[in-house]
């Protein structure tokens, strides 16, 4: 038998019965044009000489504001990397808001002052300055007129001021705990603030509360410290205006270590019911102190604690799509006008820029 | 060491009577004059100890560095006494700083929780071979007369428990701590109805004949304990009104606050206004390892009020200056901020506050670097503020107790009374 015979006869190629070829499913088509928050990574770093605690985008896009655990304010040129110290607070600042088209910068402190700056003029000093608040201010918003600022913090008030003079227009007894969050509605008619409970109050423009609700999952009394841990870390309203999402720490076992997970609880805007939770895959010890909501209709938020990690979530979906591990404990996020980076600064004393563009 | 005193004498330690009448033949005269006897028995001493369990940050209270990079946010204010400063988290409390002294060089290399709780109640370090009484059970014996119907050492705590025979150490489980757990009294104050007066003398009588019977064959410091234990009850079932803090007026206890540190205080008050002799009470939690700057803002914000009003009504009863006031911890807090916001534990630099009795007001002693991170001038430990708490009450902190004879020092004798802060 020839060696051909012991393989077998070879048929002609031509004739060879076809291959099955496994169907490839076509690709999915990429669920946000533009973007790829899969393939989110570290474009640039900024290096600041102290922990670094909150950040926002200027609305022209040209700039990143932060702060430090220095007390002062950081400008960073997109483009350049140069660098800017803002000085005045007294204290931390934890609260950044622009007027939508510029050019002012709002900064809350600890101090209980609240600061307005030229956010883009050369060299920023401070404009004009108030005494906002018994204790530390948590949160300031500004609304789509750029007319309105609305400031919250420990003494439990919401404040309204006049820009660009910071001339007080209403304030009011918001909540009976810190208040940590205060944000407009879209639509410029109300507003929302949210206290160390959870609970989540709507208010018109002249104070009157319109509804309540309260996101449970985000407070904690530890009998054990005797101590209230939780509130909202992040707020930030969907693209449509008709949810709004909280970011903060559940499941809290031990207040005065962290030990709890992060969480967002989403909210009807309309009746203040929680409509979804959305936390990540795998257990992660800590707090979410970073949410903003894409306007392509994703949210990016971000945890400090057992380290640093940013996820993406889509309404709907309780567990997140795409996940980033970061190289040190997250402290807030902040989306670029465009939406395709985000900024995040860390308690190692770094701002990172992260590009949600497909890789070329 | 454990309390030995079954052998049946005396000599075993000293009440204070014996202490008072100069019962120098068992070592144990630490008055230092029959003039500070006449003195201390017409002027009942009392000792206030405010425990922040879990260790609270010296930066956030007594040694703020604002504008460091250790200090974080909160500023420091000014206080009653001019170029004094702490933290804007004790407002109501600066405003009393004439009457407090601050020891901001304190290094007790400890910084596990229960071995640094030990410094800090005994002045000495923990040793396998010997354990030394808590302050409150050297107060107890040294303060407490036979007829004071209130135990030695009362201890008041959130939650249950606070009451630990051990304490005692070789003093003996009678002097060891009593438990005032949410500060409730002590259970069973209130005699069955079914048992009138008569019959209670009885069943005491009774109760008395067997226990000597018994104590003829099996002497011990345990059952001396127990023994003393029925006895005090008895008084103490008199006394029970003390600890119903709602018969104060409203606006008082208001001014403490309702939650349970305000009440605990408003207890304290009453407590050594009615003859307790040394009172702790707990205020928890400050382990702050995770936002320590929040947490601190919520039970310090709990702290400043009560504490500051229990000093007004001590000093308006005139009690003030025959009380020695303490606010201390385990330990401190790191000066580096954790990458969650907290302060870890730190006993290598940080500070207690005292006050009343035997101090100078206003006084201020030692000092860290200004970041807070090492004593730089004048460093003490456990053992010199253990001495300088028993100079202050006005004992001679050099003395010894004596345990079968074995004599065995009051304070550590490696340490010595903080002078600069004694009146």
């Amino acid at each position: 038998m020839s060696q051909q015979e012991k393989k077998g006869k070879e048929l002609p190629k031509k004739d060879a019965p076809k291959k099955e070829e496994p169907k490839k499913a076509p690709p999915p088509p990429p669920p946000y044009p533009g973007l790829d928050p899969a393939q989110a990574r570290m474009a640039k770093e900024f290096k600041h000489s102290a922990p670094m605690l909150a950040c926002r985008f200027t609305p022209s896009g040209k700039f990143l504001y932060t702060s430090g655990q220095d007390n002062t304010l950081q400008r960073w040129e997109l483009a350049s990397g140069k660098k800017t110290d803002l000085a005045g607070h007294s204290s931390w600042v934890r609260a950044l808001a622009f007027q939508p088209k510029g050019p002012l910068l709002i900064s809350g402190g600890y101090d209980g002052q609240v600061f307005t700056w030229n956010a883009e003029s050369p060299d920023p000093i401070p404009l004009r300055q108030v005494l906002a608040h018994q204790g530390w201010v948590r949160g300031l918003d500004v609304d789509a007129t750029g007319n309105l600022a609305a400031s919250c913090g420990n003494d439990g008030k919401v404040c309204l001021w006049n820009l660009p003079a910071l001339t007080p227009d209403k304030s009011w007894q918001a909540h009976e705990k810190h208040a940590y969050q205060v944000l407009f509605h879209p639509s410029g008619k109300e507003l929302v603030s949210v206290d160390l409970m959870g609970n989540t109050r709507v208010w018109d423009l002249a104070g009157k509360m319109l509804r309540e609700g309260e996101a449970k999952a985000l407070h904690k009394y530890d009998a054990g410290f005797g101590a209230d841990i939780g509130g909202a870390r992040a707020i930030a309203f969907s693209p449509d205006g008709n949810s709004i999402v909280l970011a903060g720490i559940t499941n809290v076992s031990n207040a005065f270590a962290g030990v709890g997970n992060p969480i967002l609880v989403v909210l009807d805007w309309a009746t203040l019911k929680v409509k979804e939770t959305l936390q990540s895959k795998e257990k992660f010890q800590g707090t979410m102190w970073g949410v903003a909501w894409h306007k392509a209709g994703f949210l990016a938020a971000t945890a400090g604690g057992n380290g640093g990690m940013l996820w993406f979530f889509k309404p709907g979906a309780p567990n997140e799509f795409a996940s980033l591990k970061l190289p040190d404990n997250a402290r807030d996020l902040a989306l670029h006008p465009e939406g395709k980076s985000l900024a995040i600064p860390f308690y190692g004393s770094t701002a990172r820029i992260y590009d949600l563009t497909p890789k070329s | 060491m454990r309390c030995q005193y079954a052998c049946g004498t005396n000599e075993h330690g000293v009440s204070r009577r014996a202490f008072l009448g100069g019962a120098a033949g068992a070592g144990l005269a630490a008055l230092t004059s029959p003039l500070a006897a006449k003195e201390l028995s017409s002027k009942q001493k009392r000792v206030l100890v405010v425990w922040l369990s879990g260790g609270v940050s010296q930066l956030e209270t007594w040694d703020p560095k604002p504008g460091t990079v250790t200090g974080g946010p909160f500023r420091a204010i000014p206080t009653s006494v001019p170029g004094i400063y702490i933290s804007e988290l004790l407002p109501k409390t600066a405003k009393w700083m004439h009457k407090l002294a601050l020891v901001r060089g304190i290094n007790t290399k400890e910084d596990d929780h229960g071995k640094g709780a030990y410094i800090m109640h005994t002045g000495r370090r923990q040793e396998p071979a010997n354990s030394f009484p808590h302050l409150g059970s050297v107060c107890s014996k040294l303060l407490t007369t036979d007829a004071n119907p209130l135990p030695g050492y009362l201890n008041i705590v959130p939650g249950g428990g606070g009451q630990s025979a051990a304490d005692a150490a070789y003093l003996g489980p009678r002097f060891g701590s009593v438990g005032i757990g949410e500060g409730k009294a002590p259970a069973n104050l209130d005699r069955p109805g079914s048992i009138n007066n008569d019959l209670d003398q009885q069943r005491h009588m009774l109760r008395q004949a067997a226990n000597e019977r018994f104590l003829a064959r099996r002497r011990s410091a345990m059952t001396e304990a127990y023994t003393q234990t029925y006895d005090q009850a008895r008084l103490l079932m008199e006394k029970k009104s003390l600890f119903n803090i709602d018969s104060e007026a409203v606006p008082v206890g208001d001014r403490y606050g309702r939650h349970d540190f305000g009440r605990h205080c408003l207890l304290a008050r009453r407590l050594l206004e009615g003859g307790a002799t040394f009172v702790k009470v707990t205020h928890t939690n400050y382990d702050t390892h995770h936002e320590n700057f929040d947490f601190h803002i919520e039970q310090l914000s709990e702290f400043d009020k009560p504490f500051s009003n229990l000093l007004e009504e001590l000093d308006d009863r005139g009690m003030l200056e025959s009380t020695l006031i303490m606010v201390k911890s385990e330990f401190g807090r790191t000066p580096n901020i954790n990458r969650n916001y907290g302060r870890d534990h730190w006993s290598r630099a940080w500070s207690v506050a005292l006050g009343g009795c035997g101090l100078k007001p206003g006084a201020v002693v030692g000092k860290t670097n200004a970041t807070g991170t090492a004593v730089v001038d004048r460093e003490v430990d456990g053992g010199h503020l253990f001495h300088t708490y028993l100079r202050a009450l006005g004992f001679d902190s050099k003395r010894n107790f004596y345990v079968d004879q074995r004599p065995m020092p009051m304070a550590d004798p490696k340490g010595a009374a903080i002078e600069e802060i004694l009146a």
